[in-house]
């Protein structure tokens, strides 16, 4: 009594397994689900195995739609990215400039882009640069207003010390306000990591050019439920879904690298 | 003590202080320190210790009265003066030795000097082998060394000290007080040191200016004698217990006045 418990090493091997096991379960519940559906509809919902067998029997058309999406997604994510830390810049400079351009970015950020993708299309025609395009314009607003956010946090002490050492203005931005910014930037990238295969999928849904192998997951999803083939639409979501977790994946490793040796979010040895 | 008076290294005469149509902070504040004075600035809160600091070292302007920095205006004396701030206000960003070069950095300093200069300033501040360490790997009282370190990089003849070590148990309060005295001795700067402590400006100082607040005006200087170098039995002897008692009872005699 009165000591802390310690960790045994029961618990951690559950900690392990029980994620697997929980994965097992749904399986046999999705399998339960099949069987209890009545013959007229069990095209409603494909077994696990069907849609593994969907993987292996559109693997071509799936990984090549995967590449093009992850393409566009890469290409508007990566001009999000670049413009949006440009944009934060601009609007770190004053109140009165934030102040002029937050309710137009509001207005982009509010305009939903099922509705912008027809003008799209018109003016640069379908196909890549319009998936580009509407990846960008999904990811831009939560970068900017992160990467802001962070440019205007910095502590308003360490601004007098560079104040104090008679820092320009360009050394103040760029040795302290820009890697003060840097947890902030990396919780926008994260976001914008989520949002753009999704961006990408949805823009080559509505927006997409499926001439000479240039389809996307959207533009096979569109083939596939016109088609009821219920397998191959699991595994187009399922391509998606591991799409995201590449992207994302690839910013934590970013922010990993950024920022493990001095920032408290990667702090290790405290209990 | 006009009887031997070369030139005040700083001088402040009839300054008074507020920020835009504000009340006023500080009324016709007048003081000057000779070089190598210690001087604590201590009084109740909103006495406006802090401000004069800030005056001092041209971070803030005055708005009235006039405030001479080594023959100069506070905001050309820049490099003149160091700073340490309350909070050990360290890059986390960058490792200990990084952030002690950060001045000679913005100055443009060239790398070997800079290596040269942190070597020594660490080593003043008994850090020497935590060079490569980042602040969050430190102790409050390790942090705020290198923040000492840190100012005393750019050689400076005025030091200000705004409580620095006000966040800090007393034991590693009282070890660093030591230590800021030991290193005083070697470099001989002038210091304006504010604290809540009575026996923190007790110990350190030789003027301490006890301020009373709204509006912070001058209340009275107590001097103190206690030859340097000052050390532990310094604390112990039944002198300086007298005068941390004299000291703060004119502090409380301050403080009654609101």
């Amino acid at each position: 009594m009165g000591t802390t418990r310690k960790k045994t090493p029961l618990s951690v091997i559950a900690r392990k397994l029980l994620p697997f096991a929980t994965g097992v379960a749904m399986i046999f519940v999705w399998y339960g689900i099949c069987m209890s559906l009545s013959a007229d509809q069990r095209f409603l919902l494909p077994t696990p195995h069907e849609v593994a067998r969907a993987f292996v029997d559109k693997g071509p058309a799936l990984w090549g739609a995967a590449l093009n999406t992850g393409g566009g997604a890469l290409i508007g994510f990566a001009l999000a990215v670049g413009l949006s830390f440009l944009f934060a810049l601009v609007l770190s400079l004053s109140p009165l400039v934030r102040a002029s351009f937050y309710p137009y970015l509001m207005i982009l950020q509010m305009t939903p882009i099922i509705v912008i993708a027809p003008i799209l299309i018109l003016w640069v025609g379908p196909g890549l640069k319009s998936v580009v395009i509407i990846t960008f314009l999904i990811c831009f607003f939560p970068m900017v207003v992160n990467t802001t956010q962070g440019l205007i946090s910095t502590d308003s002490n360490l601004v007098a010390f560079f104040k104090m050492c008679k820092a320009t203005k360009v050394q103040t931005i760029l040795f302290l306000r820009v890697p003060a910014a840097l947890p902030y930037f990396f919780t926008g990238l994260r976001i914008a990591a989520t949002l753009a295969p999704i961006g990408a999928i949805v823009g080559d849904y509505i927006a997409g050019n499926s001439a000479g192998g240039q389809g996307g997951l959207g533009f096979l999803t569109i083939i596939y439920s016109s088609q009821f083939q219920m397998g191959a639409l699991f595994a187009t979501a399922a391509v998606g879904c591991l799409l995201g977790f590449i992207f994302v994946m690839g910013v934590i490793a970013l922010s990993w690298l950024a920022l493990h040796k001095w920032h408290d979010s990667f702090s290790h040895g405290d209990s | 003590m006009t009887e031997d008076s070369p030139l005040p290294i700083v001088e402040l005469r009839d300054v008074d202080k507020r920020y835009g149509e504000g009340p006023l902070i500080l009324d016709k504040i007048s003081f000057s320190a000779k070089r190598g004075d210690f001087i604590t600035l201590i009084g109740p809160s909103g006495c406006g210790k802090s401000t004069i600091l800030k005056l001092i070292s041209g971070l803030n302007p005055i708005s009235g009265g006039r405030i001479v920095v080594d023959g100069l205006e506070p905001a050309n004396a820049v490099e003149k003066l160091a700073f340490v701030f309350q909070e050990p206000t360290l890059l986390p960003w960058r490792t200990v030795a990084q952030n002690v070069e950060v001045p000679m950095r913005l100055h443009g300093s060239d790398a070997k000097l800079r290596a040269e200069v942190v070597r020594k300033s660490l080593s003043l501040v008994g850090l020497a082998d935590r060079m490569d360490y980042y602040p969050r790997q430190l102790s409050g009282g390790q942090k705020m060394r290198v923040s000492i370190a840190r100012a005393l990089s750019v050689s400076p003849r005025i030091l200000l000290l705004d409580e620095p070590f006000g966040a800090l148990d007393e034991m590693t309060r009282d070890h660093l007080n030591e230590e800021l005295l030991a290193i005083r001795q070697q470099l001989a700067w002038t210091a304006f040191f504010v604290t809540h402590s009575v026996s923190e400006a007790v110990f350190l100082s030789n003027r301490i200016i006890v301020l009373s607040a709204n509006p912070g005006r001058v209340h009275s200087e107590v001097r103190v004698d206690f030859p340097y170098p000052r050390t532990e039995e310094t604390r112990e002897s039944a002198a300086f217990g007298k005068m941390v008692a004299e000291v703060s009872k004119i502090l409380r005699s301050v403080e009654r006045l609101h």
